[in-house]
């Protein structure tokens, strides 16, 4: 069998003809599977879902009820006929409930990553290796430079700069999914046991990791707490959130982002972030290249990101590798604007729940690098 | 070296000097001698390593990685070290055991020969993280750029003991890295190193601006008058040490030494003890405009040719110390008469006192003021922007003490422009609106347009700001990162009154213009940005300064087309 012949990369995401599903879509189809529940993979106005569990209890706080047809649950590791392909789910790594989807027809097996990491992370299942002929990949930090620090070590930066600067406020910009979570656990482990404040639109989300038994210790919403009992404290707020009119509400702050995107100065200076936390859910180059080694794939495909570099080492490591070019990856969320952006809704949006953080759709091209949880 | 690289790391990204103080001065605290000590060399600037360029960094590179990755990682990161200290193939089981420290770099590449420079580059990149490679390759190559100044540094030191930087000072120039008898004073172990510098910076005296009605209060005949020179504030310091050995300095009046871009200056020094003066450029007797000083201020490498072209000089109005006497505490007068016998026996052409503007009453002053040319400054008009008023029995103290000097500014020119974009602050201000770009009328290919024609970011009150970046977010027409288009067309708009010092030709501008010192001075809520002025009013202006712009000041002019200053 040839690769193609099971999936196939098409405008909407990659398709599986054969079986009648897209992995990721980004324009509404009559089956989707979903790797995980952030916007530019999980969108609604679907037919019938197919994820895990956590992916769709999200999809469900995101966009409402009402977001797909019908929705299958599915467990890890738990095989689902769809024609006579054979798919599992099989943790990622990337945000609690995120998973890899593995494809499987005539004893051809093909891997869609979604979004991955190999390290290790307390809000979510550890990702798993699995063998595959057809690699996905992502390559959102697929260049030599993203090597992403020990995430304790960049928490404990946090920590110090608190301490240094007691009568400041930390504000710190994380994706409302998996980074703000990710960030808080990582604080509770550094020993940080103070309350923690939280941006109104990091609440539903956080609230939801811990019906799931995820404990991250006391939090607060900032909102109802005055100007001079924030100094000292952290709050967690969506990225576009540093710089926006809100930041009044503190005194002096220190802004933070905690993205993978801080290892490069530049970006880091342009967002006008004055200390960088280099935390990421992605895998880094190290991370991308030992995991596409590791499957023992040797037809690689890269979805989105810095897919050039990817693609060049895949060829020169004698792997036949090839990129994607899905328009409307790497989005994720909250990218920009909470109240400073005008967002440009497409269509799929419609079905969306107004005060809900919208995909950019209308600077997709101009903006394909600029998100990551 | 991981310390030391938090440290710069951190200082990179932090705008407000309180704050960046709070980090050195922390750091200091936090690491032991030599460590520390080496580490302010570098914030000093006092490290130089001849043999490491950017060359060497990419050589090492290209033997460690693929063309293509190298290439397309430089490209996104957009800066060479970065990049090298980012994509290094650090390979753990290389790893040597040991993190370089701070110390041990400087004084390894201290007596290292050239050719061994890579391999002990790449043995130490192999040891560190990214931001300790980061910040070992800026060392190295000598281009830390954190925004952080010497005299910052000293003060943060300084801070550490609770200690005044002039204190510092003082002695800096007796003392070597890695300043361990620095920091043992400074932690109150030890007595302030005796090893005093020859030549010290000293505090300058600064004056305050004077208003009309400040004036009403005051006795002119209490106070002298000189002109204030348009050039660059600098004390110079000389002596002989106890092997007649002769030291002479220029300092910015920050304490900045910036001795080394002024040889033709300094050797010209030949006196013990500290002159405050005027730093200016005098071509065959005449001195030049700020602009002309600015070309010699522009270049890096000091030639023959510049040498030659912008003779320095400079023009001395205050006597601090001489031969080893204080005189500070003496009377205005008192110093002024032992200046003028010091700068009669110097002798030289290139050092001068700056006279002494007669004035009997206040509105005589006003007039010298008004005309420069006319009241003594002749040929030197040009570069007079304004009066200092100094009481005759003033101290030299160091500072702004209110009272005893005062400076009497021309009226700047002013320009009404309209605002075409606004972009977010730094720091305290990051997400207001605080920096503006603001333009003039010209005719262009589809009509009447505007013409970008400068920058300010100040000269507007803490309400005033509020109101603009209100304006700015409910008139916004298009984003650009964190700029944003304002509105702007003949009906809708601001129209801002820009204050200026003086204005320049540049090929870098598409006006052709560059402004000197722009600030916001009034907002014209009032005014529609039809109104506003046009580009032809700024190239008259232009004009004017460049023919000598003291005859049309004289007649106060404020005729059509050419307009100037505000009265």
């Amino acid at each position: 069998m040839r690769p193609e012949d099971l999936l196939l990369p098409t405008p909407a995401g990659v398709c599986c003809r054969r079986a009648g599903f897209h992995i990721d879509p980004t324009r509404p189809v009559d089956k989707a599977i979903i790797t995980h529940g952030h916007s530019d993979h999980a969108r609604a106005g679907h037919g019938a879902v197919l994820a895990t569990r956590e992916t769709l209890d999200i999809m469900r706080l995101r966009y409402g009820e009402n977001f797909a047809g019908s929705t299958q649950a599915v467990r890890y590791g738990e095989t689902v006929t769809l024609g006579d392909t054979r798919v599992t789910l099989h943790p990622a790594g990337h945000v609690l409930g995120s998973a890899q989807v593995r494809v499987e027809c005539g004893g051809f097996r093909a891997v869609a990553s979604g979004d991955y990491k190999d390290v290790a992370d307390p809000t979510c299942a550890p990702f798993e290796l699995v063998r595959c002929d057809l690699f996905i990949t992502e390559a959102t930090f697929g260049l030599p430079v993203f090597r992403h620090a020990r995430p304790e070590e960049e928490t404990a930066k946090l920590l110090r700069s608190v301490e240094l600067f007691p009568e400041r406020a930390h504000l710190v910009g994380a994706y409302s999914l998996g980074k703000a979570q990710r960030l808080i656990a990582l604080l509770r482990a550094g020993g940080y046991d103070k309350t923690i404040y939280l941006h109104g639109a990091m609440e539903k989300i956080t609230r939801y990791y811990e019906t799931r038994g995820i404990a991250l210790g006391p939090l607060e919403l900032v909102r109802g707490a005055k100007k001079s009992e924030l100094a000292g404290t952290v709050t967690i707020c969506p990225p576009s959130a540093i710089k926006d009119l809100w930041t009044r509400r503190f005194p002096d702050p220190v802004s933070c982002f905690a993205s993978g995107w801080m290892r490069v100065r530049a970006r880091a200076r342009q967002g006008g972030v004055e200390l960088p936390l280099v935390i990421s859910d992605h895998a880094d180059w190290d991370g991308l290249t030992a995991t596409v080694r590791a499957t023992g794939a040797s037809e690689i495909w890269v979805t989105h990101g810095q897919e050039d570099a990817l693609v060049h080492w895949s060829t020169q490591a004698g792997l036949h590798a090839r990129p994607l070019d899905i328009v409307g990856y790497g989005d994720e969320d909250e990218t920009d604007g909470v109240s400073d952006a005008a967002p440009n809704a497409g269509p799929l949006l419609l079905a969306a729940k107004p005060g809900l953080s919208p995909p950019r759709r209308g600077k997709e091209n101009k903006r394909r690098n600029n998100g990551e949880a | 070296m991981n310390r030391f690289a938090a440290l710069l790391d951190r200082l990179t990204y932090e705008h407000g000097r309180n704050n960046k103080l709070r980090l050195m001065t922390d750091y200091f605290r936090h690491t032991p001698d030599p460590e520390r000590g080496h580490a302010l060399a570098a914030l000093t600037g006092a490290l130089s390593f001849p043999h490491a360029k950017g060359g060497l960094v990419r050589a090492l590179i290209a033997e460690r990685s693929d063309p293509v990755l190298f290439g397309l990682s430089y490209d996104y990161v957009g800066d060479l070290s970065e990049t090298v200290a980012l994509m290094w193939p650090a390979d753990p089981s290389q790893k040597p055991n040991a993190v370089p420290s701070l110390s041990e770099v400087v004084e390894t590449l201290s007596t290292l020969g050239k050719a061994q420079l890579p391999g002990q580059l790449a043995r130490w990149l192999d040891a560190l993280d990214e931001t300790g490679r980061w910040a070992l390759l800026k060392l190295v190559t000598g281009a830390l750029r954190i925004g952080v100044s010497a005299r910052l540094a000293k003060t943060a030191a300084a801070q550490l003991g609770g200690k005044d930087v002039t204190e510092i000072e003082l002695v800096w120039a007796g003392l070597s890295p890695p300043y361990s008898e620095l920091f043992a004073w400074l932690e109150g172990r030890a007595e302030l190193p005796a090893g005093r510098d020859i030549a010290p910076f000293r505090p300058a005296m600064l004056a305050h601006a004077i208003e009309i009605s400040d004036m009403k209060k005051l006795e002119a005949k209490d106070f002298v008058a000189e002109w204030k020179w348009d050039g660059i504030r600098v004390q110079a310091a000389a002596g002989t040490g106890v092997r007649g050995e002769r030291v002479a300095r220029l300092y910015s009046r920050t304490g900045e030494d910036i001795s080394r871009s002024f040889p033709d200056l300094t050797q010209a020094l030949r006196f013990d003890g500290a002159i405050d003066g005027e730093l200016l450029i005098v071509r065959e007797g005449r001195v030049q405009s700020f602009n002309v000083l600015q070309q010699r201020l522009n270049r890096k490498a000091v030639n023959a040719r510049l040498l030659a072209e912008f003779p320095a000089h400079l023009r001395a109005y205050d006597l601090l110390f001489e031969n080893g006497e204080d005189l500070r505490g003496m009377s205005f007068a008192g110093r002024r008469a032992r200046l003028e016998r010091l700068v009669a026996s110097l002798n030289d052409p290139r050092v001068d006192i700056s006279p002494l503007v007669p004035f009997t009453t206040w509105e005589d002053l006003a007039a010298a003021r008004g005309d420069p040319a006319s009241a003594g400054a002749g040929g030197d008009a040009d570069a007079v922007e304004g009066v200092m008023i100094k009481r005759r029995d003033s101290a030299y103290l160091p500072g702004r003490p209110r009272g005893p000097w005062w400076k009497w500014k021309r009226d700047p020119f002013t320009v009404d422009a309209v605002l075409m974009y606004a972009q977010r602050g730094h720091g305290k201000r990051s997400s207001y609106y605080s920096d503006y770009t603001f333009g003039v009328w010209t005719t262009g290919a589809d009509g009447e347009e505007l013409m970008p024609i400068g920058k300010a970011y100040f000269g507007f009150t803490d309400e005033e700001l509020l109101k603009i970046d209100r304006f700015v977010r409910r008139n916004t027409i298009e984003r650009f990162g964190p700029v944003r288009e304002v509105a702007h067309d003949g009906e809708t708009g601001l129209v801002l009154e820009i204050a200026f010092e003086g204005l320049q030709r540049s090929t870098r501008h598409k006006s052709g213009l560059a402004m000197r010192f722009p600030r916001i001075s009034r907002l014209r809520w009032d005014k529609p940005p039809r109104e506003a002025d046009r580009l032809e009013t700024l190239q008259n202006i232009l004009r004017s300064i460049e023919k000598g712009r003291s005859a049309p000041l004289a007649s106060g002019g404020k005729e059509a087309g050419t307009r100037t200053r505000r009265g």
